[in-house]
């Protein structure tokens, strides 16, 4: 066990470096002279761009300015804010939390539905039922969740007039608020994840309560609802944890693009603000802070995996 | 045993590749002229999808844009393909270090959440059609490698490589010959599930902002646009949206099938 996980940790350190190399080749990417994209209109002086070239470290050689970003970065030192001069880092903080949290609660809530709908429907199953879940799952994976969201918006808008349901209210002010205005992007980004989780929860359980040991336990007189809940389900969650670790990602891209529709204050909308502004140190450190952020909760899930699965345990865990 | 979930994904594809590729001669108007006085109508007669704020032909402005969507997301998935089924055909070939390399070089771009990833791509080469082409190439190269490597190592272990190594075969023979078709399944499937998923970050990018830039028509930035009097007529917003859904739809459908129908040995390992 204890092996495993330390090679899986080494595995995703590597992966976690090969990011940081990335993100940070980000602004060498640019076409055309980067310090001069960043300031923009044609009018700037070239001291001016000289000077943000400097201040950037442009100057060097690549390997010195990755050694710097890279010894900088891991201080939490991710440089400050072209435009407004604050440290990127403390622009993050207010947001990141607020993306997180519709990520999690998101999640949450596909992962609570998903277990009692993917059991039901493989208690139900049928020729029939196959093609609906099928439909229904293909549906739900590819509705656009920010043209979800935005339809949701027009029904509760007409159905609850008066309502807050776009914007946002710190929890310590308003606890109830704040919650409120957080369901309706919650559901909308949890939909697509709900139907593609219960779907794969569904073969998995098919599969597992088609198994020997499901036999076994009937036979010697295990009530259904216990073979189902607790000898199948077991042995079901396996795919069912791995793809969720994914979805986590998936999560956090959807909830990014619907801060746009609910008028979030979150990560995503820092992001895209700072694109159009050419705000290129906010967008690195966003992108490599929400993917090492990724790359950790997908470690966890591979941990739960060792932690559920005794065979994954033994042996080379590939 | 046939599966009519594939027949309908097959016919509802190329439906839409029919109406996007002929979007042209088949709007019934011209997607930027504007009706001033049928501003925000529902849909009727004249307009059957209704108009927009600019009093737009609400269907003419979806083929339109329905036809940037096409060709956005399979020019894109198309280079992902020949670039990452390259990178995992040579890593499943070579083995090795090689295949060591590459694969976590994969890895590493498995590592970002796919709108991430995209949105940074774009990030460094600017909004637009080529920024947004580039990013979706990118996300999808990886997936494309992992999944055309492990089938690709199976078949060049399988007994008939062996057997046309032992007669002499060469590199050529056994690539054309042997490996390509077979896996040609496995592409059809992957390519398909990418261009589902490549329209919905399409669909995204330009929503936000970050795709397709005015005038040319775009259902993402039609849905972003008319969210501003979704109050007033709530017609543009469901039906741009409605159209990434459905083409989104059928091409998930057609690789869901096609995965069915897909050689069991070459199913689900990657």
């Amino acid at each position: 066990m204890i092996r495993a996980a330390l090679a899986r940790l080494a595995e995703l350190a590597v992966v976690a470096l090969g990011v940081s190399v990335l993100v940070f080749l980000m602004i060498h990417l640019i076409p055309g002279d980067a310090a001069q994209v960043m300031l923009g209109a044609d009018d700037v002086g070239a001291a001016q761009v000289a000077a943000l070239r400097e201040r950037l470290g442009l100057d060097r050689p690549l390997p010195v300015q990755f050694a710097r970003w890279l010894w900088r970065a891991v201080q939490g030192d991710f440089g400050a804010s072209i435009w407004t001069g604050r440290p990127v880092i403390d622009e993050i903080a207010g947001r990141a939390g607020i993306t997180a949290e519709l990520t999690a609660l998101a999640l949450g809530l596909a992962l609570l539905l998903s277990v009692p709908a993917g059991c039901v429907m493989a208690a139900m199953r049928s020729s029939v039922s196959d093609y609906a879940v099928r439909i229904v799952s293909i549906v739900g994976v590819t509705m656009p969740s920010f043209w979800l969201g935005a339809m949701l918006l027009v029904l509760a808008t007409t159905l609850l007039p008066g309502v807050a349901v776009i914007g946002y209210v710190p929890f310590d002010d308003d606890p109830w608020g704040h919650l409120q205005r957080l369901a309706l992007p919650a559901l909308a980004l949890s939909l697509p994840v709900l139907a593609a989780l219960s779907r794969i929860l569904r073969a998995a359980m098919i599969d597992s309560l088609g198994q020997d040991y499901v036999r076994t336990a009937r036979a010697k007189g295990v009530a259904e609802w216990r073979v189902v809940a607790v000898h199948a389900l077991r042995n079901a969650l396996i795919p069912f944890v791995t793809s969720a670790g994914i979805m986590a990602g998936y999560l956090f891209g959807g909830s990014v693009v619907l801060e746009q529709v609910f008028a979030i204050p979150g990560l995503g909308r820092l992001m895209v603000g700072a694109i159009a502004e050419r705000n290129y140190p906010l967008v690195q450190a966003a992108i490599l802070l929400a993917t090492l952020a990724f790359v950790g909760v997908n470690l966890l899930v591979d941990l739960l995996y060792l932690a559920i699965d005794p065979r994954a345990r033994r042996g080379s865990a590939a | 045993m046939r599966n009519p979930l594939l027949s309908i994904g097959a016919a509802l594809v190329l439906l839409l590749a029919v109406c996007a590729a002929t979007a042209t001669w088949i709007a019934p108007y011209d997607p930027n002229g504007q009706d001033i006085l049928a501003r925000l109508s529902g849909p009727s007669a004249a307009h059957w999808l209704g108009t927009d704020n600019f009093g737009r032909d609400v269907a003419s402005r979806i083929l339109a844009g329905l036809r940037v969507l096409f060709a956005v997301s399979s020019v894109s998935v198309l280079a992902a393909l020949l670039l990452g089924g390259t990178i995992g055909i040579v890593a499943a070939w070579r083995g090795g270090w090689t295949e060591r390399v590459a694969m976590r070089l994969m890895d590493v771009f498995f590592a970002f959440p796919i709108i991430l990833l995209a949105i940074g791509v774009v990030a460094v080469l600017g909004p637009g059609v080529i920024g947004t082409a580039i990013a979706i190439g990118v996300v999808y190269t990886p997936i494309f490698a992992r999944s055309l490597r492990a089938p690709a190592r199976l078949l060049l272990a399988s007994d008939y490589v062996e057997a046309a190594r032992a007669t002499g075969a060469g590199t050529r023979r056994i690539l054309l010959r042997h490996l390509l078709p077979n896996l040609a399944p496995v592409i059809l499937v992957q390519a398909s599930l990418s261009l589902s998923t490549a329209m919905l970050v399409e669909a995204s990018l330009s929503f936000l902002g970050l795709g397709t830039q005015p005038p040319t028509a775009s259902l993402g930035r039609m849905l972003a646009e008319s969210r501003a009097f979704m109050a007033l007529s709530p017609w543009p917003a469901l039906f741009s949206g409605l159209a990434i859904l459905v083409a989104a739809f059928g091409f998930n459908l057609l690789g869901d099938g096609l995965q069915d129908r897909l050689d069991p040995r070459l199913r689900g390992r990657s």
